[in-house]
């Protein structure tokens, strides 16, 4: 996993609330048995005029000049400012896939939907979570100047911006201990290996149809 | 003096294995349900961390998102959908791992084959990466969706690294008037709580109308908690529940059965038990609800109109309402009786199961006419094989198809047309699935979310009706 620590980026602002993970990657793309390769498909149906499949030249298709992500004064941003409630729905992992793969470090918001919210960290992609006054006043400056940029400092917690503020952002100790290092979950589970064993013999034994074999 | 717990404690407490000084918990996991579409990338890590499944015997594979619902004999022609449903098959046979294949005839989608071969049972701890896993939870077990990483380190460690939710009780009094039923219920509470009500929290349904509700009716509430925020929902165990499981293939059987009774008994909050925050909901005045907008919030009752955003306050509220009747194609103020259909989805992991089939056709039935002339194509997808043998030996099938409406194999179909069932640009739908969400059930396609009979009514109508006035 890419290591996160501090990123300075230009903001993209998405100003709409409840933006689904149907709507950041349309289920078509999710028929692929990989991880890569969802970059250009990110928020498919709003960004191309016409409608996407997987496979396509997407640099061919018909953009939608009205999409943010097609304004060229955002071209680059690589941090993502959005609404309440992002990244409700469903549990594909495709969409914090699509939005790293695109280019984005991270993404700010006053609130995510948990399941989003929780695959995030699993990829080196930060979500962060601001008031909603916090990112009021970031939708405000990033509209007023161009190329508009943020620090995300992740030691620190704090999100910095040009007219010297910061932001504090709450992240658990070891979430942010595995986003520092990069290091791998399953890694750090596993070092707990005997204790899952013990717990496991255990509960087996005290309930036992819980280790019923399962046969077609 | 022990401290009454909730439900969700007792499931959280008595399956955490490690905790780390933040409180984040390394917790076990009993029953992992595995599809073609979150897990190959999981299987894959797998294999190239050099690890092993660590408990097979915990995992059951369907696939469901991608099989088509007719011709499947023929298997499936496009080659991607055709890739997933193969590389599933193949991890789950090298795995040793249970599977129900596309052409097993107890084949279906995950959250009703789960349930009906007795693989959800109380107090367990219940994965899958698909968000509608919370289905799970009305057997009084811990059930929730993961994503793509988290299948993995569950296949890789039988645990997941997760924090304790806050808990909420929705308490539902008085009795579900007829014509409403739990999917009507669910409608109301997401409309009233919004669909980050429940961010955060684990939600447990409880009151004397839940008590009333018949296990697929708790699925149905507790499959789309995941709508109102919420990663789980959960109802207690009580007789329902027992009666249901009682036989079932994989339940124990015998002595096994009575030891574990004994524990699914206990699986209920105590008496005086805190939650975090109560929320009571009146059953009585429920109506029938019809979703007019892009989000399982925006909802009203039959009775009711499209709102008018110039009639919101909130300015993002206002927003959103703009744009979801420009892409639904509605104006403000629009009785929803008038709104015309072109389609009809009766099916989904929300409404799938043999009451569902009854209760529409038993509209269809009482109506006794053919489709509404409008109606370009009304689509039955059962939710299993089971499902839809049972439903034959009711004649369901020749009710719906007597009217008009294809009677086709289970899977997800049209709730996320991952498959070749879905709503061509502008059409619109009225849908027994759980997502309104903008292209959900195809490119520029408009959902109307409601329930079984609902969606019978409107596909003889021709345009919503209230289904407590039918004659």
């Amino acid at each position: 996993m890419d290591k996160f620590v501090v990123h300075t980026g230009m903001v993209m602002p998405l100003d709409r609330e409840n933006v689904d993970t149907d709507a950041i990657i349309p289920k078509q793309f999710l028929k692929s048995i990989k991880r890569t390769g969802f970059g250009d498909n990110l928020f498919d149906e709003w960004r191309y005029l016409d409608h996407g499949e997987p496979g396509q030249d997407c640099a061919t298709r018909p953009i939608n000049p009205d999409f943010v992500l097609n304004q060229p004064r955002y071209r680059g941003a690589s941090v993502l400012l959005a609404r309440k409630n992002f990244g409700c729905g469903s549990s594909r992992e495709h969409a914090p896939w699509a939005l790293q793969q695109y280019g984005f470090r991270a993404v700010i918001a006053p609130s995510f939907a948990d399941i989003f919210f929780n695959n995030c960290y699993k990829n080196g992609f930060l979500p962060i979570v601001l008031t909603e006054q916090q990112v009021d006043h970031l939708f405000n400056e990033t509209l007023a100047f161009n190329g508009y940029q943020v620090t995300i400092d992740l030691e620190a917690q704090v999100v910095r911006t040009p007219d010297a503020r910061e932001y504090a952002f709450e992240i658990s100790g070891f979430r942010k201990y595995c986003m520092i290092n990069g290091y791998d979950d399953i890694g750090l589970t596993l070092a707990h290996a005997d204790k899952i064993k013990a717990f496991e013999a255990e509960r087996l034994t005290k309930q036992p149809w819980l280790n019923h074999r399962l046969v077609g | 003096m022990i401290t009454p717990q909730t439900l969700y404690e007792k499931l959280w407490n008595s399956h955490v294995v490690h905790l780390e000084d933040d409180g984040t918990a390394v917790l076990y996991i009993d029953r992992h349900f595995l599809n073609e579409v979150s897990s190959p990338q999981a299987f894959e890590g797998v294999r190239l961390a050099g690890r092993a499944v660590w408990r097979a015997q915990s995992a059951v594979g369907v696939s469901d998102h991608n099989v088509p619902t007719t011709g499947r004999r023929e298997g499936i022609s496009d080659p991607t959908s055709r890739l997933q449903v193969e590389t599933l098959d193949e991890n789950c046979d090298s795995n040793q791992i249970l599977q129900f294949k596309m052409n097993d005839f107890r084949q279906g989608i995950e959250h009703v084959v789960g349930p009906e071969q007795g693989l959800s049972l109380p107090g367990m701890t219940i994965v899958c990466g698909d968000s509608h896993t919370s289905t799970h939870g009305a057997f009084g077990a811990l059930a929730f969706g993961i994503g793509t990483s988290e299948v993995e380190h569950v296949l890789a460690t039988q645990t997941l690294l997760q924090k304790q939710s806050k808990t909420m009780q929705i308490w539902v009094d008085g009795v579900l008037p007829t014509g409403c039923t739990a999917k009507d219920l669910v409608l109301a509470i997401i409309g009233k709580i919004g669909t980050a009500g429940g961010t955060g929290y684990a939600i447990e349904y409880a009151g004397p109308a839940i008590r009333a509700l018949s296990m697929e009716g708790r699925m149905t509430l507790c499959n789309m908690t995941i709508e109102a925020g919420a990663r789980a929902g959960m109802v207690a165990v009580d007789d329902t529940t027992i009666a249901y499981l009682q036989d079932l293939p994989y339940v124990p059987q015998g002595a096994a059965w009575d030891q574990a009774l004994a524990y699914w008994r206990t699986m209920q909050s105590d008496v005086g038990a805190r939650f975090d925050t109560v929320i009571e909901i009146d059953a009585a005045k429920v109506e029938p609800q019809v979703s007019w907008g892009t989000s399982p919030e925006m909802v009203t009752t039959i009775d009711g109109c499209v709102p008018d955003p110039r009639a919101e306050t909130d300015p993002g509220r206002r927003e959103a309402h703009t744009r979801a009747l420009h892409y639904m194609g509605l104006e403000p103020n629009t009785p929803i009786k008038e709104i015309l259909l072109d389609k009809i989805f009766i099916g989904s992991c929300t409404n799938s199961r043999i009451e569902d089939l009854r209760s529409a056709a038993g509209v269809v039935s009482r109506l006794g006419r053919k489709l509404a002339p409008n109606i370009k194509l009304a689509l039955v997808v059962p939710g299993s094989g089971l499902v839809k043998a049972q439903a034959e030996r009711e004649g369901l099938d020749k009710i719906f198809l007597n009217a008009g409406f294809e009677w086709r194999d289970a899977g997800c179909s049209m709730c996320m047309a991952m498959n070749a069932d879905r709503l061509e640009p502008g059409e619109r739908c009225a849908s027994t699935s759980n997502r309104n969400f903008e292209g959900r059930q195809g490119a520029g396609g408009r959902t109307h979310l409601v329930s079984p009979a609902m969606a019978a009514a409107a596909a003889i109508e021709g345009h919503f009706v209230d289904i407590r006035k039918l004659s």
